[in-house]
């Protein structure tokens, strides 16, 4: 536990040198595996020998090809012949980014009161069967339809946190251990109520475990007219990271948090109760990522499977170690993977594999957590943790 | 052996930890390394045996240059360290531990442990340390495995012999025996170095002292001098070592303690059906060896630690405190410095003024609502670092890079500036320089002057009698008497070990 503990702290304490150098390394390995594996450079293998310039402008150019695309499909596409074309990858990449911000926020404050919330998935999941039910099942007005689906998904999802906040505290369970049992039992919970008749099953259908599209007056409203998917989700984010930066910097329930993750035995001298702590935070972790429950749930016009939660709840805990478990870095973060996410299909019909963004997703948190490693590689000296 | 260091330097990042060190010991000489905490002394320690390089200077032995790679160099060259907290396996036996690390081994290769008990015996009989060779680690009181580690040194043909704070463990009597061991192994030849910064062991067994202080080696003394002169060597300038305390003006009850019992963390009884009373206006000492269950005590009075169930009460002016949160023993008006501020007295990553509204961020002044007042909270602690002499840049520096005795100031700061009837002080200053212990037995006794009830847990003698206006002695859970401050240190000592006065 405590070494667990240590090692948060340390993540938490990098350095913005340390995060941009883990940022840039992780391309370079990333382009590494673009190159190599690609086909056209496969193709060169053959006259590595006796050419291997062609091999290295190849590798090169596919590089160049799969970066260029990535800018292409997530910033601004400069090649469109109208506006709606040259604009839609930035829009994509708010639409991508704000669940990702809004769940790496709920990570965050796990982390920041010393709890590692790894069962963002089964809180998103439980969130959006609450708002399903809600945008599927019962009819409102425009405006307050939503208002209440938003709710009724931050509920559900910080009553799923907060139990296993209740369960830590009453019974010591470790939080690691109990959020990945609630994942399959929310993931399962919900498939179940997707399949069955009466419960979330669509009314007219194959009987795939499908819902009815969320009601129109349910859904999001779309932020930029109906040429633009984004909705007002990116804005609900960036409250979220206000309300995230106030609740953690500014408030007593914040302080108070972040005084148990420091230290708990000092905190229990301090009268607080360590338990309530927990469980309030777990709550508190989780209604976030019920927030972005609302946003996978409301923001569709179709009907939802099981697989809505597109893995945001793990990708928020990365989003969460890159981010440094602030608000701002949560944004920024956010928009990085939202990035990817936005630019990968694009990649894609460019001829380069798009899982080559997971892979330096993935580099880029392994050496924000790996300190030992990234202070190797650039001969950093060890940053002090007390 | 004759140890000679010339010119020892060791630095930590731009911090100098040891600048130019010139020492020699004779052989067959106890020196004492006399400074406070922080001075430098176990720094130093620690380079002579290999643990730490010196980045300047030498290290000689009879004349020799030395060169220490690690401790292993350091043993085979002879030095021997007796570390603060015993090196020690307590499920093993004392023969087993002595030998750890340099099995002898018979011709077949299995380990031979008559060879590790005869040795054991030899150097026990040799020095009179009585120690069983089979006896389990654990089963022994510290003094004895004190006296483990030192055969274990002695068993290497440890030379020069140093002991780091040796007697911050022991009772009065323990302590005496340990001198006598020093004084014995000294007449055999054994060179010691005593690494303490208690000025009363100081002068009753060492030859010589060097006095260090920031790094630097700042005098010689005899052991003859006054405390006092030694103490202001130590800190640099005068101090006062005694305490001025107003006569005494005794109030209503505050506390009292009613056959109470407490648990410790592997369910033992630490407290055993104890009684005691505390009024307005007096320091009553909880005095004691520590591992007696004054820790236990103290988290108890607080609620930190639930009393045994049907085992008496806890009564503050009148309200049973019973298992009330620790919240609630607060709000009755209780302040409580720790025993181990870094674990529970401060939160080393806050700063400052955070670390001010550690137990105030229910309401005012430190919030309001549910926000935080920062304006108040700043102004506060301004104040706070004013009267209580925080040494800090700034409140915004954080809590944990301040020096032990800032970061005490700032707790007692934080519970004194408190509305209370009750304040209990755990170790008030432990691991703190003399400037601070000073300010802070003064700010203690002002509190106790103008009415506040006072319960210190201390296990220095001299602090319990320079404050103490009763003091109760605990031995194995239970309180061996209470006695008034004008008990000898002889008889207290004996209460210490249990014996009643």
């Amino acid at each position: 536990m405590s070494q667990t503990n240590k090692l948060l702290k340390e993540i938490l304490s990098a350095s913005p040198l340390r995060i941009a150098l883990s940022v840039l390394l992780g391309f370079a390995i990333g382009s590494v595996f673009m190159a190599v594996f690609n086909e056209n450079v496969v193709l060169t293998y053959s006259s590595l020998f006796s050419d291997p310039g062609l091999t290295l402008a190849t590798a090169w150019q596919t590089i160049v090809d799969g970066y260029g695309a990535l800018f292409k499909g997530s910033i601004i596409n400069l090649g469109a012949d109208n506006p709606v074309s040259m604009f839609r990858p930035i829009t994509e990449t708010l639409r991508l980014s704000a669940p990702l911000i809004m769940a790496g926020l709920g990570v965050s404050l796990g982390f920041r009161v010393g709890l590692f919330n790894v069962g963002g998935t089964g809180q998103l999941i439980m969130g959006v069967l609450g708002a399903t039910w809600i945008s599927t099942r019962v009819e409102l007005p425009w405006g307050l339809h939503m208002l209440l689906a938003l709710v009724v998904a931050v509920i559900f999802a910080g009553a799923t946190g907060g139990l296993v906040g209740f369960l830590k505290a009453k019974t010591g369970a470790h939080e690691v251990i109990v959020t990945i049992m609630m994942n399959y039992i929310a993931l399962d919970l919900f498939t179940w109520f997707l399949r069955t008749p009466g419960l979330l099953l669509e009314k007219s259908g194959g009987g795939n475990p499908k819902s009815d599209p969320p009601a129109l007056t349910a859904q999001l409203p779309r932020l930029l007219g109906e040429d633009f998917k984004l909705n007002i989700g990116i804005i609900l984010a960036l409250i979220a990271a206000v309300v995230y930066w106030w609740l953690m910097e500014r408030s007593t329930i914040g302080y108070r948090f972040r005084m148990v993750g420091f230290n708990a035995s000092a905190a229990k001298a301090s009268g607080i109760s360590v338990e309530r702590t927990y469980v309030l935070a777990m709550a508190a972790s989780a209604a976030f990522i019920g927030l972005a429950a609302a946003n996978q749930g409301l923001g569709e016009t179709s009907g939802l499977t099981s697989s809505i939660h597109a893995s945001i709840g793990f990708d928020a805990i990365t989003v969460a170690l890159l981010g440094g478990s602030r608000a701002r870095g949560v944004v920024i973060a956010g928009l990085v993977f939202g990035a990817f996410k936005a630019g990968s299909p694009t990649m894609q019909i460019a001829g380069i594999s798009p899982e080559v963004l997971g892979i330096v997703q993935a580099l880029i948190v392994l050496f924000v957590a790996a300190p030992p490693l990234i202070r190797a590689i650039f001969h950093l000296p060890k940053a002090e943790v007390k | 052996m004759k140890l000679e260091l010339r010119g020892v330097t060791k630095r930590f990042g731009s911090l100098v930890a040891n600048e130019n060190i010139n020492l020699v010991v004779e052989a067959g000489e106890i020196r004492s390394l006399l400074g406070e905490n922080g001075a430098g002394k176990s720094t130093l320690m620690n380079v002579l045996y290999g643990l730490y390089q010196a980045d300047g200077g030498q290290i000689l032995l009879d004349g020799k240059v030395q060169n220490f790679k690690g401790p292993g160099d350091a043993m085979a060259a002879g030095i021997g360290m007796v570390h603060q907290h015993f090196m020690l396996i307590p499920v093993f036996t004392v023969a087993e531990n002595v030998v750890l690390g340099n099995e002898p081994v018979n011709a077949i290769g299995a380990m031979d442990l008559d060879s590790a008990r005869a040795k054991v015996r030899e150097i026990s009989d040799r020095f009179g340390f009585n120690v069983d060779p089979d006896a389990l680690v654990q089963d022994l009181p510290v003094g004895v495995q004190q006296r483990v580690e030192i055969i274990k040194a002695l068993s290497r043909n440890a030379k020069v012999l140093v002991l780091d704070e040796p007697t911050a463990v022991l009772t009065p009597q323990e302590t005496d025996e340990l001198m006598q061991i020093m004084r014995d192994l000294a007449k055999s030849g054994t060179s010691i170095i005593f690494i303490t910064h208690k000025l009363r062991e100081v002068q009753s067994v060492a030859d010589k002292i060097t006095v260090i202080r920031q790094g630097k080696v700042v005098g010689e003394a005899s052991p003859k001098d006054t405390a006092s002169k030694l103490a202001s060597l130590m800190v640099g300038r005068e101090v006062d070592l005694q305490v001025d305390k107003k006569k005494q003006s005794l109030g209503e009850v505050i506390l009292s303690v009613n056959d109470v019992s407490v648990l410790d963390d592997r369910d033992q009884r630490a407290v055993d059906h104890i009684s005691f009373e505390v009024r307005a206006g007096e320091v009553l000492a909880i005095a004691g060896v520590q591992g007696n269950g004054q820790t236990e005590l103290a988290e108890a009075l607080l609620g930190l630690r639930p009393t045994v169930k049907g085992s008496g009460a806890i009564t503050l002016i009148g309200k049973t405190l019973g298992n009330l949160s620790v919240r609630k023993h607060l709000e009755a008006g209780i302040a409580y410095v720790p025993e181990d501020r870094k674990k529970d007295g401060l939160v080393s990553q806050f700063n400052i003024a955070e670390n001010f509204m550690l137990n105030g961020s229910f309401g005012k002044p430190f919030a309001k609502g549910i926000n935080i007042d920062f304006v108040e909270r700043d102004r506060i602690s301004e104040r706070l670092i004013k009267d209580f002499d925080v040494r800090t840049p700034s409140a915004y520096t954080e809590a944990g890079k301040l020096s032990g005795g800032n970061q005490q100031k700032v707790v007692v700061a934080r519970e004194l500036s408190r509305d209370v009837r009750l304040l209990i002080a755990a170790q008030p200053t432990r691991g703190v320089d003399v400037g601070s212990i000073e300010f802070i037995h003064e700010r203690i006794v002002a509190e106790r002057d103008s009415g506040r009830a006072i319960i210190l847990v201390s296990t220095e003698l001299d602090e319990v009698l320079a404050l103490a206006d009763r003091i109760a002695v605990m031995y194995r859970g239970k309180i061996v008497g209470i006695v008034d401050s004008k008990t000898s240190r002889e008889t207290l000592g004996k209460m210490m070990a249990g014996i009643a006065a």
